[in-house]
């Protein structure tokens, strides 16, 4: 049976399982809730972040009652005549402003030094659903940078725990020996007693990532995402699909990633070897340029949903007043 | 006044043991049960006796049993929640201490009633000295019978286990119990599924309360109608509370609900009133998760009636004016006690337990935490009143699982009540900066 739900005004049907999330993603468009922790290829991921957060507003087609509080759309199951609001609910997006807030209190803002910069969902987040101001005066939580292998670079202060890499260790790169210690807001990402985690797989932690907090050692600091351009490549693999994304400036290989859908993630999971080890351009067979289906910075500033106004004008008014003031 | 149905055996000595608790009536009603009742006539009797889940949501228990899903053909599990560690919180572990086989008895008609063949009791960590009186009273079960292979001749049969905790307020909650369980890491899970459908081990499972079960064998025994006759309204029954705080006879006691506010703080036979006669300032009735309420407020309702140990007296006026039963941890503040202080502790618990997992409950009680420790230690400025109040609100009612709104409400209700007073902490920081507080004076040194 074909299940009918309505988002934000439009109407499309699913097939029975469907989330109300991958519903949304199926129409596209605004209607589409932002996801830093579910992640469709992750089996028990997602729930956690709260962006996702939708108002139903209409229970189903039987019980027409609102749901008492706003839902993880990515975990909620479709019922028929699910009436659901994203962006036309003021309450969720007050929600998701406040989500916003509460993931950057602790994060670090040191984009100006991350390689996740550009790419990054987080900043991403912050564009179109963060605050100007910051009322956060306490002091932040502090980790050390700690190697992963000799392959990866996890900057603990920048996670914001969605457990995708715990998942990918778990589902994909063998299981067990990369997880969470302690609890909240002190807990850490780590690998069991500084084992690395040993398997061809591991390096797709980086890609699934969201933000900078596990990155490519091999291309650390080597440049700015957005000098890079982004070609389609592959190669006769192995191991896995050899289907990447080649970030290369003039003939260079800088870095290698899976290739990554409108959603931020990523087509198929690719291998370390493809990942760390092949950066001549004689290893690829390159296809041509990529056009990045996602809004972020490295989209070369063609923004979808940011109007720069929102973003500009607060600040403004308030440098205005604090010159004033003076 | 009232009577009692858990603890009337408490003071026999050596209770404890099987043969003296079996003397004085015990495990009567899994007779019963057993040989003379259909599973389906428990859970109808358990539904008519109106009991309402004691571990905090007084959820209608017959009504949870209802959801278990029967038709799957895989096992199903009953987990008792014994992990009791929300502050001012006391009573399951007396209950356990006292009677281990009052809630044993409990569970066997309870496992009886579900299709159940294997039941865990799920002890919080620091609760190491009940794991031997509990495994003792198992095996004195076995020994007699009334666990194992074929009960009493009959063809049901079931186990019991002991589990303890790691020491972890959210493993009380039920889904990161069940995590517990299975050996994983205590977080919650995201429902739906509910463990009526996807427990233990992917299997339908109900989770209860101690006290919850422990009512059981009195409702086989004497029916629910005659359990119903109790208590008051849809608050039918007994409720043991544990008092604690500014009180002269703090401790655990045994109540029938209806009995008013008023009555259990100032009767002797209960709290005895306020400690060196003091004045009474306000009451957290249902452990720390509830919302604080001023004196005025506790005693009567905001509509002038007089408030009464029940679900619906102590809810009355919602989040504005009124509080929750919860738990049952009765925690008494005198005039002297500073509120501010009080609420920064709860906030420095919820902060230390919230298990990480979703970013409002991490983030949030850490801020809400620090903010209240400047507040307290005389650093903290007016701004700070209101932002806590928006903290709470945005975290309230998005997060995993209810620890979330168990941090941001004792915070938005002392601020509701006692605004005063976190006004006087700003004007006042050299003041607040050298009062001494007792117990909680060692945590001063952070400064
Ligand atoms: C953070 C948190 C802690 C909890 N701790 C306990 C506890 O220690 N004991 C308990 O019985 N229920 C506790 N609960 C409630 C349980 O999730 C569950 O509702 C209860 O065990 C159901 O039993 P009942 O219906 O018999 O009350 C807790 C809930 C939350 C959210
Ligand atoms: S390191 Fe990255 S992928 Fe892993 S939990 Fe943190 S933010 Fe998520
Ligand atoms: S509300 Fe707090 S304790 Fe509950 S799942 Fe979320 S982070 Fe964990
Ligand atoms: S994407 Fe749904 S909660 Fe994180």
């Amino acid at each position: 049976m074909m299940l009918k739900i309505t988002i934000d005004n439009q109407t499309i049907e699913v097939e029975e399982g469907t989330t109300i999330l991958q519903a949304a993603r199926k129409i596209g468009g605004s209607v589409v809730p932002p996801a830093m922790c579910w992640y469709s290829k992750l089996e028990g991921s997602g729930g956690k972040c709260r962006t996702c957060l939708v108002k139903v507003s209409e229970g189903s087609a039987k019980d027409p009652r609102p749901l008492p509080k706003l839902v993880a759309s990515c975990r909620t199951p479709v019922v028929d005549g699910m009436v659901v609001q994203n962006k036309t609910s003021p309450e969720v997006l007050e929600a998701r402003k406040a989500i916003v807030e509460f993931l950057l209190i602790n994060h670090p803002l040191d984009c100006p030094v991350c390689d996740q910069a550009g790419e990054c969902d987080l900043q991403d987040l912050s564009y179109d659903n963060g605050k100007v101001s910051c009322r956060y005066q306490e002091s932040r939580r502090e980790f050390e940078v700690i190697d992963i292998g000799n392959l990866i670079k996890l900057h603990m202060n920048r996670c914001i725990l969605c457990y995708r890499c715990v998942y990918v260790a778990d589902q994909i790169a063998g299981k067990r020996v990369h997880g969470i210690l302690y609890r909240g807001d002190v807990s850490e990402i780590s690998t069991y007693i500084k084992n690395s985690i040993d398997h061809n797989f591991s390096g797709n932690v980086i890609d699934v990532c969201p933000v900078g907090a596990l990155t490519d050692k091999t291309f650390r600091f080597k440049n700015r995402v957005w000098f890079l351009k982004p070609m389609t490549a592959h190669r006769d693999c192995p191991t896995c699909s050899g289907k990447v994304i080649a970030w290369m400036r003039g003939s260079e290989i800088y870095r290698i990633t899976g290739r990554k859908d409108e959603f931020g993630e990523v087509e198929e999971f690719i291998c370390n070897e493809c990942r760390f080890e092949k950066k001549n351009i004689n290893d690829w067979i390159v296809e041509g340029p990529t056009t990045l289906k996602r809004h972020s910075v490295i989209s070369q500033n063609h923004y979808k949903e940011i109007k720069t106004p929102s973003i500009i004008n607060p600040l403004k008014e308030k440098m205005e007043k604090q010159t004033n003031d003076e | 006044m009232g009577r009692k149905i858990l603890l009337e055996n408490s003071d026999i000595p050596n209770i404890k043991s099987f043969d003296v608790f079996r003397a004085h009536g015990g495990y009567v009603s899994v007779e019963k049960a057993l040989k003379t009742m259909a599973p389906d006539e428990i859970i109808e009797e358990v539904k008519k006796s109106g009991l309402r889940g004691r571990g905090g949501a007084g959820f209608p228990t017959g009504l949870k049993w209802t959801f278990l899903d029967r038709k799957s053909n895989k096992p199903r599990y009953l987990v008792c929640n014994g992990d009791e560690s929300e502050p001012g919180t006391f009573k399951d572990r007396y209950l356990m201490e006292k009677l281990p086989h009052l809630l044993i008895e409990g569970m066997i008609c309870s496992s009886f009633a579900l299709g159940v063949n294997t039941a865990y009791i799920y002890i919080r960590g620091e609760f190491k000295y009940l794991l031997g009186i509990l495994n003792q009273a198992i095996n004195e079960a076995y020994k007699n019978g009334f666990l194992g292979k074929n009960i009493l001749g009959t063809n049901f049969s079931l186990d019991m286990y002991v589990h303890p905790g790691a020491g972890a307020y959210i493993c009380g909650e039920e889904t990161a119990l069940l995590e517990s369980l299975e050996g994983n890491r205590g977080n919650p899970r995201i429902k739906p599924p509910f463990p009526a459908v996807v427990g233990l081990y992917d299997c339908p499972t109900v989770v209860n309360n101690v006290e919850t079960l422990a009512n059981v064998g009195y409702i086989v025994n004497f029916g629910g109608d005659a359990y119903a006759s109790i208590g008051l309204g849809k608050s039918t029954g007994t409720k043991l509370i544990s008092a604690c705080g500014n009180i002269n006879n703090p401790g655990v006691y045994e109540i029938e609900l209806g009995m008013s506010v008023e009555d259990f703080i100032y009767k002797e036979e209960f709290c005895g009133g306020i400690k060196d006669k003091l004045e009474l300032k306000a009451v957290v009735p249902g452990g720390s998760s509830v919302p604080i309420v001023p004196k005025e407020l506790i005693l009567f309702t905001a509509s002038g009636e007089k408030r009464l140990m029940t679900y619906e007296s102590l809810a009355e006026g919602g989040f504005e004016s009124g509080t929750m039963l919860g738990s049952g941890g009765f925690i008494v503040y005198d005039q002297n006690a500073c509120i501010v202080r009080n609420t920064w502790n709860f906030s420095r618990f919820y902060h230390h337990e919230s298990c990480g997992q979703c970013s409002p409950c991490r983030e949030g009680t850490g801020w809400m935490e620090k903010i209240l420790w400047r507040i307290e230690h005389g650093h903290g400025n007016m701004k700070d009143i209101d932002l806590l109040i928006s903290i709470a609100d945005k975290i309230e009612g998005n997060t995993i699982c209810p620890l979330g709104d168990a941090a941001a409400w004792p915070v938005a209700s002392a601020i509701r009540h006692f605004r005063e007073d976190f006004i006087f902490h700003v004007q006042y920081p050299e003041i607040v900066k050298n009062i001494k507080h007792g117990a909680l004076y060692k945590y001063d040194n952070q400064d």
